[in-house]
């Protein structure tokens, strides 16, 4: 058995279609109670990964426990303690959606009291409620994806997969969401492994982050991490008196990475642990008229793009 | 696992019967058949009805057809609206899952003909009944009823197999019309090419026929019995989740 602190461990994974390594040797962990965040371009295997984890596909090599269960020979209790929202929906659109509810009610076998309770309160928190006896088909898209996350909450497990949970929700349905998965982390010590391609809900939300791309896990740390690994920071100079000498003195320095001119505006990007205020004094000194300086972090998109970039 | 079952097959009925989006709901055609094959027919026959084997042919065999409907659309609709992947995600076993999906569709048959050839009851009664209650002979009527579940539960195992190799409704139909055409035609297609033996044959057993009937009947049961046991035996080797995500 894993330690209980360790929700997901791979090991190696491997999954092959044919020719083509769809996961190709991935290692790591996800602690119990935190939000993973599986980001990659179209196609780098974050599917997969989940069917894999879910026992849903076997492994070619390799091997992988969830929560403590091995997904080769213990699918079955695994698939008993996690709730998942795969890459389509999966509701039944000929049914209402409060019969969507219920069904995966029955399937975990909760009772009737505990069933109408859970219906009542997912349903409620998403603004759904009132809507629960119409046939899901003539629902909206965003609509059905809440109606699903809502179903994998349905009894309470203690892991979930969800693979894009917030594609094609509003900004504040897809907040809203965010907010209930910290949430569930937080207070109830529910671990989520979710897959994403945006970014910004990633650096969010994830305790933290791993990429794949090709099937490889390329990196894997906190967003803070990732981003202090790959990103720079950079300073906006609004001003007049960019002179080339003053440039190429710039970029000299040990600490800048990059300099250019945008707009007449100076954009100095240059590593994450020098002093910006350094950079202003130098350019005030070298006769500079500034008018306005802007800081701007690395987002994780930078980094992920960086990443990606060094993968080509 | 019994639970697991009801379960399914509760799903499987919501869906086919009372669902509401293509105008009618399902039971009103349902209400259609049992009219026609329950109302309709017998009060044409009159009281023959209820002893003339062939009114059993009707209300036994016109569901039995009904039920590939359901059943091709057991595993390929689910895969079709993309269902499938999430219910397999959940605990239910790969057992529960196809028994479940045979269940609804065997009892769904079975439903009808008990209600057709009930509705039948009745109707004999009311329209030709002179003071005693005419019933159907009751070898002819539960002969017929475990005929109706034996050759169902085949029906449906053949389904469930076409099923899982389909990717859409349709293709899942029309191989299953293939199929059982095929089956059906079996014996008349080995008359052709034996022709003498099998008259031969058919001589030899008419008069073993007329004399053992009811054992000649219960030896079909038996062997129907066995095809079913061992049909669901190769479904569920068959029927393994890793493998389906992948089709
Ligand atoms: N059943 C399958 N048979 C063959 N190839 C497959 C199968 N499933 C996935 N693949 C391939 O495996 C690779 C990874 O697919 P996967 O669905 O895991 O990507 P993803 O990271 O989820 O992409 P997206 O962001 O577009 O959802 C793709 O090249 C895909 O074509
Ligand atoms: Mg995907």
């Amino acid at each position: 058995m894993t330690e209980n602190h360790i929700s997901i461990q791979t090991q190696d994974l491997h999954c092959q279609f044919g020719d083509l390594h769809a996961v190709d040797g991935i290692t790591f962990e996800v602690e119990t109670g935190t939000i993973f965040g599986f980001l990659g371009p179209n196609g780098a295997g974050k599917t997969t990964t989940i069917r894999l984890l879910l026992g849903l596909l076997e492994p070619s090599a390799g091997s992988a426990r969830v929560l403590g269960f091995d997904t080769h020979t213990q699918a079955d209790q695994i698939r008993l303690n996690c709730g998942a929202l795969l890459e389509h929906s999966g509701l039944y659109e000929r049914l209402s959606a409060e019969d969507n509810l219920d069904l995966f009610g029955r399937i975990w076998h909760l009772s009737s009291e505990q069933r109408t309770q859970r219906i009542q309160n997912l349903l409620e928190n998403m603004g759904l409620y009132e809507r629960r006896k119409e046939i899901v088909q003539t629902w909206s898209h965003g609509m059905k994806q809440k109606l699903a996350v809502a179903r994998t909450l349905m009894h309470d497990p203690k892991l979930v997969f969800l693979d894009e949970p917030t594609a094609g929700l509003d900004p504040l349905a897809s907040s809203g969401l965010r907010e209930d998965l910290v949430q569930m982390a937080r207070r109830h010590g529910v671990t989520v492994f979710l897959t994403t391609h945006n970014l910004a809900e990633a650096e969010k939300i994830c305790d933290r982050v791993g990429v794949i791309n090709k099937g490889k896990l390329i990196s894997v740390g906190s967003p803070d991490e990732l981003r202090l690994k790959q990103g720079t920071n950079s300073l906006l100079v609004v001003g007049r008196g960019f002179e080339q000498s003053i440039l190429n003195e710039l970029k000299a320095m040990p600490d800048v990475t990059a300099v250019e001119i945008q707009d007449h505006h100076l954009v100095v990007h240059f590593k994450q642990e020098t002093e910006s205020g350094k950079l202003v004094q130098f350019l005030a000194g070298k006769g500079v008229m500034i008018d306005e300086v802007r800081k701007g972090k690395a987002s994780l998109e930078d980094a992920f793009l960086a990443l990606l970039e060094e993968e080509e | 696992m019994i639970q697991d079952i009801i379960t399914i097959i509760r799903k499987e009925w919501k869906e086919v019967i009372f669902h509401r989006t293509s105008g009618r709901q399902g039971w009103v055609s349902i209400l259609i058949i049992v009219g026609i094959v329950g109302i309709y027919l017998p009060y044409m026959s009159g009281a023959e009805w209820l002893s003339d084997p062939i009114s059993l042919l009707t209300w036994a065999w016109l569901p039995i057809i009904m039920t590939s409907g359901m059943v091709a659309d057991a595993f390929a609709g689910e895969r079709e609206r993309h269902t499938l992947e999430t219910l397999l995600s959940t605990r239910l076993s790969d057992t529960a899952i196809l028994l479940g999906k045979v269940a609804a569709s065997v009892l769904y048959a079975w439903m009808i003909s008990l209600l057709s050839a009930l509705a039948g009851v009745i109707t004999v009664n009311v329209a030709f009944g002179e003071g005693t209650f005419l019933f159907y002979d009751p070898v002819l009527f539960f002969g017929g009823l475990l005929a109706v579940l034996l050759v169902a539960i085949l029906m449906s195992t053949i389904g469930v197999f076409v099923s899982l190799k389909a990717s859409t409704v349709r293709q899942a139909y029309q191989k299953l019309s293939l199929s059982t055409t095929a089956i059906w035609f079996i014996p008349f297609i080995l008359i052709q090419a034996f022709p003498n033996q099998s008259m031969d044959l058919l001589q030899n057993l008419a008069p073993a026929l007329e004399k053992n009937l009811t054992v000649v009947v219960l030896a079909v049961f038996a062997v129907l019995l066995l095809v079913d046991v061992l049909m669901l035996l190769l479904a569920k080797k068959r029927f393994k989740r890793t493998r389906l995500i992948l089709e």
